[in-house]
């Protein structure tokens, strides 16, 4: 293609303008289209954004920890039987190094909760306070009393739901029961000493928090553990981590990362992935058959100029691009209202949108009332790639058109 | 008539461009009929499902057992009220139960469970359980010390069907209860929290081992279907007006948590229903303005010939009107196939077993086809699209039929 022919980009794109405004009633409203279009894209993308990432946030808070370490057996059968040697040195290397960036031990059974009133199913957690705390434990969250203090605390922190059902108050004593390493049932006293809120009420009832030590006399085992979990600073590649921790642990022990812990979740992120991109295909195609269809207009009713401007001696080809960059320049206007449009309208709702009229509706799904939007870089990406791309493909034909008239019929059109 | 042969004929004279914008009503048309169809499908299936599995549809319970479930929140002489209700509401599956939690314990374990007392004879006609026991069978003596459990439970307990399990818990009036029970059958409901917490034994046993006497904490209602929930719902409070402290809880009150997620999914799927009709709506207002402006000569000769503005301005409302019409019939026609085929094969998408079982669904679903669910997004589509041409047509009025004639 010799650009001898050419005209300088310039000068097309300046063309290009004028006659995008030639009708500025027409293309204003196909702007309007790919505005909207392009906000919705990305508006809806960030709320999807924001509920499934809040949805593995609580859950990893829940589990807590990227990556955990059982017994091969417990994660089937979460017995105090199925337990494991607290870290040995080379493990503790690993577990020490980056990528973590903190791990704990924990006792994880199953046990009953009784105060005068009721008796409730629960899950025993045995922790070290501090190390909760830097897996994610909130302290802010003790709504009343104090978080317990060491691994030989005596107390008891149970969550707010959990104490109403039992009908039970702070510095009240209740007995916990569960079953120890000699398959009798151990039960002891403890005090509550404080009561937390959980972000899913769910949670609230479920765990009970003892001291680790405490636990271990309690269920007779010594010094061993249930789990041992290890946080990282990327849940959406914990891969690095669980690498490290898998090959010092050895082949005895099951070492999971949080997608395979909580399969829901796992599944969720790569659903998310496709549901965007579904979502913004799907706006681009009901947008494409207005760009065609404005384009296709924009070029029967220039027939006799595009005659004219090959009798001169235009190339077909440069009036495909012409045609092209009419298309370019309007997908890119419509792209930077859209953008611009989609920041502002998310940017007011940064902080949060409060949904707790659905709150149970939403628990049921994992996630807690407050949404919070999340704008992604790749996801603004991919959106507006999309909508180029496409559009290109789509604008080839009205250009393709356009550049196969004969000069001579078409300047005779009327 | 004539108007009609004249709007069809228009219509036609830029054959591409009503095709292309036809296709855009189509593509949402078919979009919309089959998310519709497969949304109502599955919320239908989430609502059974769960009401199905255990609750039933409605329950008789005293006050604020709902929020706080004490055993000492009871009914008394339950089973003769059940045995009441059924004889006058002949069409409802009743039956009364008791509920517990209680530590179980095999000769390995123990574990924290819900144990749940009830009528081996009436059960089977308000909850799918008794006909998910997989190993042994369902419970039918209703005195027996018998006890059907989840696979996970005995699993865990390391119980198999003719072991013993031991259950500990508190009585009625806070008496310490114990008694042993031989599995009779264990049960496979899929749903991971009632396979690994849930037991249920005999009403009357149950009775005797928490000193409740003839009491019991609710009444589940089971009806045909969904729709005969408020009819059924309001012969059960007329039944029971004399008894003033129970209420009648219907599954909205028993599950809230099921209703808001269904809303809380509504609410994003109407965004984006809303996004994709509007953006058909402004295919139609370019198309239509566009089919206004390039006729401006011919509508400026036919106003000087004495034409009213209003008559044209009819005239661009009912091509659209025909475009839109089009757009429904085929969208509809194509939508309802890809429904139809669905609802027989069924749908789903890689990964969405772990998902459904979240809500209570299997891994398939199926959309509901019926006139509703098909017709809502068409018709909505179509009273979008014609709202989109009242903006051409209302140029029309300001047509000066003298510059107009002049027009290129």
């Amino acid at each position: 293609m010799a650009s001898a022919n050419r005209l300088p980009l310039g000068a097309m794109a300046r063309m290009a303008w004028r006659n995008l405004w030639r009708n500025h009633r027409r293309t204003l409203i196909m702007l309007l289209a790919i505005t909207v279009g392009v906000w919705a894209m990305i508006f809806m993308t960030a709320l999807m954004r924001g509920m499934v990432d809040q949805m593995i946030e609580d859950g990893i808070d829940a589990l807590p920890g990227l990556v955990q370490i059982h017994h091969p057996d417990y994660r089937d059968d979460p017995s105090v039987e199925n337990s494991l040697e607290p870290p040995n040195q080379v493990l503790l290397q690993a577990l020490e190094s980056p990528p973590s960036t903190g791990w704990t031990t924990r006792i994880r059974v199953p046990a009953m909760i009784s105060s005068e009133r009721d008796s409730r199913g629960v899950t025993l957690l045995g922790v070290d306070p501090a190390g909760e705390i830097v897996l994610g434990f909130d302290p802010g969250s003790i709504v009343e009393g104090r978080f317990l203090e060491g691994t030989d605390d005596n107390g008891l922190v149970i969550g707010r739901k959990l104490l109403e059902r039992l009908e039970t108050d702070l510095g009240k004593r209740i007995v916990v029961m569960s079953q120890d390493t000699g398959n009798e049932i151990a039960d002891r006293g403890f005090r509550i000493v404080g009561v937390y809120k959980g972000k899913l009420a769910a949670l609230e009832e479920n765990y009970i928090y003892a001291g680790r030590s405490t636990v271990q006399s309690l269920l007779k085992m010594d010094a061993r553990v249930s789990e041992i979990a290890i946080t990282g600073r990327n849940y959406r590649n914990a891969d690095p981590l669980l690498r490290q921790v898998r090959t010092a642990a050895g082949g005895d022990l099951d070492v999971k990362a949080w997608t395979e812990l909580d399969t829901y979740l796992g599944l969720m992120l790569g659903v998310m992935d496709g549901f965007v991109l579904v979502w913004v295909i799907v706006i681009f195609l009901a947008l494409s058959f207005g760009l065609v269809n404005t384009l296709m207009m924009a070029v029967f009713e220039r027939v006799r100029e595009f005659g004219l401007m090959q009798a001169l001696g235009m190339k077909p080809s440069a009036i495909r691009y012409q045609v092209l960059l009419e298309s370019v320049l309007l997908l890119l206007l419509g792209l930077l209202a859209g953008n611009l449009l989609a920041v502002a309208s998310i940017l007011p709702i940064r902080d949060g949108i409060d949904l707790t009229v659905v709150a149970e509706g939403m628990e049921m799904m994992g996630v807690s009332s407050v949404l919070y939007p999340s704008l992604y870089l790749n996801d603004i990406v991919l959106a507006n790639v999309v909508v180029v791309l496409l559009g290109i493909l789509t604008s080839l034909l009205p250009a393709w058109r356009a550049s196969q008239y004969r000069p001579v019929e078409a300047i005779a059109k009327t | 008539m004539l108007n009609l042969r004249l709007a069809w004929r228009n219509l036609w004279r830029q054959k591409r461009r009503t095709w292309l914008t036809a296709t855009a009503m189509i593509f949402s048309n078919v979009l919309l009929v089959f998310m519709i169809s497969l949304q109502f499908g599955s919320y239908d299936m989430m609502i059974n499902n769960t009401l199905q599995a255990f609750s039933g549809h409605f329950q008789a319970q005293r006050a604020g057992y709902n929020d706080n479930p004490k055993l000492r929140l009871s009914i008394d002489a339950i089973g003769a009220l059940a045995q009441d209700l059924r004889l006058r509401m002949p069409d409802t599956k009743i039956a009364a139960r008791a509920a517990a939690f209680a530590l179980a314990s095999s000769d390995q374990r123990s574990f924290g469970i819900q144990v749940i007392g009830v009528q081996p004879e009436f059960e089977p006609g308000v909850s799918t359980l008794p006909g998910l026991v997989t190993k042994g069978a369902f419970l039918d003596d209703p005195g027996a010390a018998e006890i059907v459990i989840g696979s996970v439970m005995a699993r865990n307990l390391k119980v198999g069907v003719g072991d013993e399990i031991t259950l500990l818990g508190s009585g009625r009036d806070g008496s310490f209860a114990a008694g042993i029970l031989t599995v009779r059958g264990i049960f496979n409901s899929g749903l991971p929290d009632m396979d690994r917490s849930f037991a249920e034994i005999p009403l009357k046993y149950f009775q005797e081992m928490f000193s409740m006497g003839d009491h019991g904490n609710t009444v589940a209602f089971s009806v045909s279907a969904l729709d005969q929930v408020t009819p059924e719902l309001n012969q059960a409070a007329q039944a029971l007006k004399d008894h003033e402290d129970l209420l009648l809880l219907d599954w909205t009150r028993l599950h809230p948590g099921l209703k808001q997620a269904i809303q809380a999914d509504l609410s994003s799927a109407w965004f984006m229903y809303g996004v994709l009709i509007v953006l058909v709506a402004f295919s139609v207002l370019n198309t239509q303005l566009m089919a206004v402006l390039e006729r401006t000569k011919e509508f400026g000769v036919i106003t000087a010939l004495g034409i009213k503005p209003r008559k044209l301005a009819g005239l661009i409302m009912l091509e659209t009107a025909m475009m839109a019409f089009i757009g429904l019939v085929i969208g509809l026609f194509l939508g309802w196939l890809v429904a139809a085929y669905f609802n027989t094969v069924g749908f789903s998408y890689p990964g969405m077993d772990e998902v459904a079982a979240k809500f209570n669904l299997p891994g398939k679903m199926y959309p509901s086809v019926t006139p509703f669910s098909m017709l809502l997004g068409p018709v909505v589509v179509f009273l979008f699209c014609l709202l989109a041409s009242i903006y051409p047509a209302l140029r029309l009025f300001r047509l000066q039929p003298v510059d107009a004639m002049r027009a290129a």
